[in-house]
């Protein structure tokens, strides 16, 4: 019982990891971007070149991977979407769907369609007893690390001079501009950002979620429930959102395995008609 | 209040301009028939296209005439198709039009109930719902197994002659009359729609609701009409699917089919009801080459025609066909020849 919770935990946590770059283009700059799952792809992907084939320790191609993740968000930020911010929701659509179909069909080709794995070092491997929960080593490193990640988000939005300007240029961009915040500069980074966020989910995730050239469009309902269930307004309502998503699958997917899934689509279809602005969320400001 | 009798003239006889037929879509029907007996050899593929076409048909009804974004048409689509099936498979319904109708009429009711999901929200809520909507059908088709066959499809369908005469023969020849014919009367009958008082009432809804409910359009009303219609049209093609492949599998739902119906509709272009029937033709043999080409890796190729698309323009790409455009209503003689005379009669003023 303990140890589902346990898993449920470490799974919401990846999976708030990986949403959190598209809760902010999605929420913060009303991009719908259904391509985020490909850059977690991108990071998972890099993981395992490097770690199987290179010899790569696997801690040390963790960084690696936010990095060339958030290099490659940079690259596609300033070649493609900036032309595509300001199309309609229609076009936004069309065009991320288009970049998930390349990126599924280029994978495969590069890849081979079959899943990948990914070897963790073994004292991550196993679990142990504590209260006589059993914990997994490596969902313990995820919530560690995950934990960590969202303290440092929540840090940097409220309390440093980029979270505002980011939060500034959200909220208007036109006044943001006339008061000499380069816009498109924090977009931009953001975008990297949040980018390099989801590689590194895709990272972590290999192990846990699997591998295969279809990832973005498996887990693409799963990050969009949780940025528009848990809201955009703030860090915290995807992260809840995240969390009450692992553990109610994970649960869903234990005791009800026939249904789990039909489950979650339902609270899902349910939470959206109720607050069509998301679980936690102050009324949207446009 | 009464409006006066000069304004009812004039917009009736607005209205029935826009409704009067061009040559190029006589052209149009008269080929699409007219392959019946040219090309015997690719019935099974123009049947591909004659659903696939209503199905896009259906779509267009509701993104370009009423504006609302679906990432989950296909759960209509798939409704149809297992209606269709079960009904064939446990001789429910024999006779293929009426099953054909059934199944349309399950889709109807489907998305009477799930038009009201629809009403509320932004685009991205819209999205998530209609693609909740198709997952969680997905679901329940995958798990009552008993009844659907699961992730197996429904297998050990036979459908019946069609009028209990037209046998569906295994070189598409009935599957491709068949499907030609439901295609042409369903258009028919969406094109009297589009072009009543109604249409005209969804593109005023579509341009801006709140102005179009401030001159007495009721939004809501127009938007679950409209989106009940195109459910039902969505349900009739893949009921079609179903009948002219005696099959009906979990992929009807998938999201793959949602999207790359978007993508049929964005090639033809939305809004004028042949964009879906264009864009299907085009998709199609794409398709056919492309995956004789590179067989397991066409998606990219459907990716990179999307972002193409979207990067060139949507707007850039009917500019492109405006000459065309152009020259299809100058065929239309019947418009020419008035325009002389209104020209003539301001040139006597």
């Amino acid at each position: 019982m303990l140890t589902i919770l346990f898993d449920g935990i470490a799974y919401g946590m990846l999976l708030f990891v990986l949403a959190s770059g598209l809760a902010v283009t999605l929420g913060l700059m009303n991009f719908v971007n259904l391509a985020h799952g490909a850059f977690a792809m991108a990071g998972g992907y890099i993981t395992v070149v490097l770690v199987n084939h290179l010899g790569v320790p696997f801690f040390a191609s963790l960084p690696i991977a936010f990095v060339a993740t958030a290099a490659i968000g940079v690259l596609f930020e300033r070649t493609l979407y900036v032309h595509v911010y300001r199309k309609s929701h229609l076009d936004q659509v069309l065009f991320t769907i288009g970049l998930v179909f390349m990126a599924v069909a280029a994978l495969d080709y590069v890849m081979g369609s079959s899943q990948v794995f990914v070897q963790v070092p073994s004292v991550l491997q196993g679990q142990f007893d504590l209260f006589g929960i059993g914990i997994g080593r490596y969902r313990l490193l995820i919530i560690v690390i995950c934990g960590l990640l969202t303290a440092a988000l929540q840090f940097i939005l409220s309390n440093t001079r980029f979270g505002s300007r980011l939060r500034a240029a959200v909220d208007d961009s036109r006044v943001a501009r006339g008061l000499g915040i380069n816009v498109n500069r924090v977009f931009a980074l953001t975008f990297a950002f949040g980018s390099g966020l989801a590689g590194l989910g895709g990272a972590l995730g290999v192990e846990i979620l699997g591998l295969d050239p279809t990832f973005p469009l498996k887990f693409m309902i799963y990050f969009l429930i949780v940025v528009t269930v848990g809201g955009t307004s703030s860090i915290t309502g995807p992260f809840v959102a995240s969390l009450l998503l692992g553990i109610g699958d994970v649960a869903g997917k234990y005791y009800l395995p026939s249904i789990g899934a039909f489950v979650i689509y339902t609270i899902m279809i349910v939470v959206l008609i109720w607050r069509p602005q998301g679980l936690f969320t102050r009324a949207a400001s446009r | 209040m009464t409006t006066p009798p000069s304004a009812v003239r004039s917009a009736t006889e607005w209205l029935s301009a826009r409704a009067r037929w061009q040559p190029l879509e006589g052209l149009f029907w008269f080929s699409a028939f007219a392959a019946v007996f040219l090309f015997p050899e690719r019935h099974l593929i123009l049947t591909e296209i004659a659903w696939l076409g209503l199905f896009a048909l259906s779509l267009d009804l509701i993104l370009g005439y009423a504006g609302i974004i679906s990432l989950g048409h296909a759960a209509f689509f798939g409704v149809g198709a297992y209606t269709a099936a079960l009904l064939a498979k446990h001789e429910i319904i024999n006779e293929p039009v009426l099953a054909l109708l059934a199944s349309g009429l399950v889709a109807m009711a489907l998305g009477f109930v799930t038009s009201f999901l629809v009403l509320r929200g932004s685009d991205l809520t819209r999205l998530m719902v209609t693609l909740g909507v198709a997952l969680l059908l997905r679901e329940l088709a995958n798990s009552f197994g008993w009844l659907t066959g699961g992730a197996d499809g429904l297998q050990g369908v036979t459908i019946k002659p069609v009028f209990g005469i037209f046998r569906f023969d295994m070189f598409g020849h009935t599957g491709y009359v068949y499907s030609l014919s439901v295609l042409f009367i369903l258009f028919l009958i969406a094109r009297r729609l589009v072009n009543s008082p109604f249409g005209l009432s969804l593109l005023a809804v579509k341009g801006n609701p709140l102005r179009a409910s401030a001159i007495g359009v009721s939004v809501d009303a127009r938007m679950v009409a409209i989106y009940t219609v195109a459910a039902g049209y969505a349900g009739i093609a893949g009921a079609l699917l179903a009948q002219t492949t005696a099959f009906a599998s979990l992929e009807v739902f998938s999201f793959d089919r949602s999207a790359d119906l978007l993508l049929v509709l964005i090639i033809g272009g939305a809004g004028y009801l042949y964009g879906g029937l264009i864009g299907a033709i085009i998709f199609k043999f794409m398709q056919d080459y492309l995956s004789v080409l590179t067989p397991q890796y066409w998606p990219f190729w459907i990716g990179l025609v999307l972002v193409v698309i979207v990067l060139v323009g949507r707007d850039r790409i009917t500019t492109w066909t405006a000459p065309i455009r152009l020259f299809a209503a100058r065929l239309d003689w019947r418009t020419f020849a008035r325009r002389e005379a209104a020209a003539s009669k301001d040139q006597c003023q």
